[in-house]
């Protein structure tokens, strides 16, 4: 029997290393890689309080469905926007796309 | 009789309980040996498969086929192995080690992994999740990771070019495969691959939906990547694509990987549209049930060397025309007039069959006239711009 | 220490240094590899919590989907970052010590719940097919589920458009 505390510490680890990851990386796919680990660790920790607390109630597993569907179409439309930026200006990482700075 | 497994089973558990060790821990050690057996035979089958598919590609060929080595040329394959084995596995300069090591085991383990969930026959199955139509897509498409990994450590542009080709192909493909997979699904009511087979005591799946299983059965094709999708390994186009580094026990990795995986697609379409170990008497004699089993997947497999024997090498824009124009439309209409038709007949109490077969007839003669509306105009813009005159005479 | 706690142990252990491999990895291929190990970690967690088919759902998904998107995308934007290239931006410090003040937050939090709490009974009866009720019950999750379906064919439109070579004229 594995304690609810420990699954906790996991996502909340998992969600702090995919922060560190969006912050501190030079490259826009390495980004959107630590927003994936992000999404994961808050998944692991819907699945976690809806095994300990209210298996019987289907809105944990459903909300975990709908951040599935949630990521997917980030990840995707952010992909897409990399490979678009990366046609025109030729860099991918976000220190060099500056034209909005004031 | 009635139950072999169950009592070679018991038989063996209790032999190693006999000789005092846990009871846990025979039960975890039997489950890793039956795994072990079953990819084990599902890999030691390929001896037989590579045997089979030369010597039918030969005869459709109107030649021989290996005849040399052991009676009839059975023991070709092992030859085959053998002088593999022997040679040396060369990793290119400025390869990624690690990851060039690695991408053979992913694919050929991505194949047997499928397995697991076969039901093989009556109470004989490795694990019955009662999800196992979407693990089967979803470690099929480990393969898929393996092949991106082939082509990206190569440090060779044709092997990254054969891998994004492939890639995308299998991708591609996955769409109308996880579409017809929810027909059956439907027809089902359950994603398990035993309760399929349950449901098909009446009527076997084809009958019910044939549309359905010709587009699983094409889209697998595509998605081991046989002829006539062989674009990948195309030794005329595109050198042999993602495993042209790889020489050795390797490269028979991915050879022995595409043969079993192409045997796990037949094995595929007869559990799941063919009955799989369904038959007569196979509920008393299980071991009747695993023969029948054989027996189906056997002449999928012969149809599928057929297709290979039989079709011309299609390019990759004819290939993605013909996925995203007309295959996942149809699997959609597919999927979407048997939900329909399945939910009337049950309310209004209408015979399934007739009720199915009707929907199917009506969508293949729909799908034939827009066709040939297509086809047909396209002709007439063809000939009208065959018409139209090149050059103006009366210009100066 | 029972034989769950300990798978969890070692599976929890591979999938965090996995996240942390995906952060720090200077090639980038390298961390799309270890980014797939992370999933496949958090995966087998699913499988931990009893939920088999979230599961398969999240290998169907992440690995074979968006992890291999993510692959296909380092490598077409490769040429770019030469790998020799400082991959960690100067501001590492700070978002490390935001990193772990955030972590610490959590525990603290975490903590004070009362401990330990056991896993709820689980109901044999209810499975797949409730699941599968309830989001398509107008008393249940239609309206997000809908909602979603609506967001999938917006990205999935957004993205080819994005993405698509630039038209002769633009």
């Amino acid at each position: 029997m594995v304690p609810l505390t420990w699954y906790l510490i996991l996502a909340a680890a998992i969600f702090c290393v995919g922060l560190f990851g969006v912050l501190a990386r030079r490259n826009a796919v390495a980004i959107i890689m630590g927003i994936e680990l992000m999404l994961n660790a808050v998944n692991l920790n819907l699945l976690a309080f809806w095994r300990y607390q209210s298996p019987a109630d289907v809105a944990g597993q459903v909300f975990v469905i709908i951040v599935f569907a949630v990521a997917a179409a980030e990840a995707a439309v952010g992909l897409a926007l990399i490979i678009s930026i990366y046609r025109r200006r030729t860099t991918v990482s976000p220190e060099e796309i500056d034209l909005l700075k004031w | 009789m009635s139950d072999p497994f169950g009592g070679l089973d018991n038989f063996l558990k209790d032999l190693l309980v006999g000789f005092g060790l846990d009871a846990t821990f025979v039960a975890v050690v039997l489950k890793l040996l039956g795994a072990a057996v079953l990819g084990g035979m599902a890999g030691a089958t390929a001896i037989l498969l590579i045997w089979a598919e030369r010597k039918l590609v030969a005869r459709i060929q109107d030649r021989l086929g290996p005849n040399r080595v052991g009676p009839y040329g059975l023991l070709q394959t092992i030859a085959d192995a053998l002088k593999l084995l022997t040679k040396e596995v060369l990793i290119p300069a400025g390869a990624d080690r690690i990851i060039f090591q690695m991408a053979p085991l992913l694919v050929v383990a991505s194949v047997i992994g499928v397995w697991a969930v076969m039901p093989l026959a009556p109470g004989l199955i490795g694990s019955d999740v009662n999800v196992g139509l979407l693990y089967i897509v979803s470690v099929g498409s480990i393969g898929i990771l393996g092949i991106m990994m082939a082509g990206l450590s190569s440090n060779n542009k044709y092997a990254l070019l054969g891998a994004f080709r492939t890639v995308a192909q299998m991708v591609s493909f996955a769409v109308p495969l996880i579409f017809s997979l929810l027909v059956p699904t439907l027809l089902a009511g359950s994603m398990g691959m035993a309760e399929i087979v349950e449901a098909q005591e009446g009527l076997w799946f084809i009958f019910l939906a044939p549309l359905a299983a010709l587009i699983f059965f094409v889209s697998s094709i595509a998605e081991v990547g046989r002829a006539p999708f062989d674009l990948m390994e195309a030794e005329s186009e595109i050198v042999a694509g993602f495993h042209i580094e790889y020489s050795g026990m390797a490269f028979g990795m991915f050879f022995v990987g595409e043969f079993v995986h192409a045997f796990t697609i037949s094995a595929l379409t007869a559990v799941i549209f063919l009955g799989g170990w369904r038959g007569p008497g196979a509920e008393a004699f299980p071991l009747l049930g695993l023969v029948y089993f054989l027996l189906k997947a056997s002449i999928m497999f012969f149809v599928v060397i057929w297709i290979r024997g039989t079709f011309p090498r299609i390019r990759i824009d004819q290939m993605n025309a013909f996925n995203w124009k007309f295959v996942t439309p149809l699997a959609l209409v597919v999927l979407m007039v048997t939900a329909v038709v399945d939910k009337l007949a049950i309310e209004q109490g209408w015979p399934r069959f007739l009720a199915h077969s009707t929907a199917n007839l009506l969508m293949v003669i729909g799908t034939l006239a827009i066709l040939r509306a297509q086809a047909s105009s396209a002709r007439r813009r063809q000939e009208v711009a065959l018409e139209a005159p090149v050059t103006r005479p009366e210009v100066a | 220490m029972t034989a769950e706690q300990l798978l969890f142990l070692a599976v929890g252990a591979v999938t965090l240094i996995a996240s942390i491999l995906v952060v720090t990895s200077p090639r980038l291929v390298h961390a799309g590899l270890w980014l797939i190990l992370a999933l496949a970690g958090v995966a087998v967690l699913f499988v931990l919590l009893e939920n088999g088919f979230l599961a398969v759902v999240q290998v169907a998904i992440y690995i074979d989907a968006i992890a291999i998107l993510i692959i296909i995308v380092v490598m077409l934007t490769r040429a770019v970052m030469r790998e020799t290239d400082p991959q960690i931006n100067r501001t590492w410090v700070l978002a490390g010590m935001a990193a772990l003040l955030l972590f610490g937050s959590l525990l603290a939090i975490v903590l004070q719940l009362p401990a330990p709490i056991r896993p709820a009974l689980l109901d044999p009866e209810s499975g797949l097919d409730v699941l599968g009720k309830a989001l398509v019950d107008v008393n249940g999750f239609i309206l997000p589920f809908e909602i979603a379906s609506v967001l999938l064919v917006a990205a999935l439109i957004g993205a080819i458009v994005v993405a698509r070579a630039p038209m002769r004229g633009d």
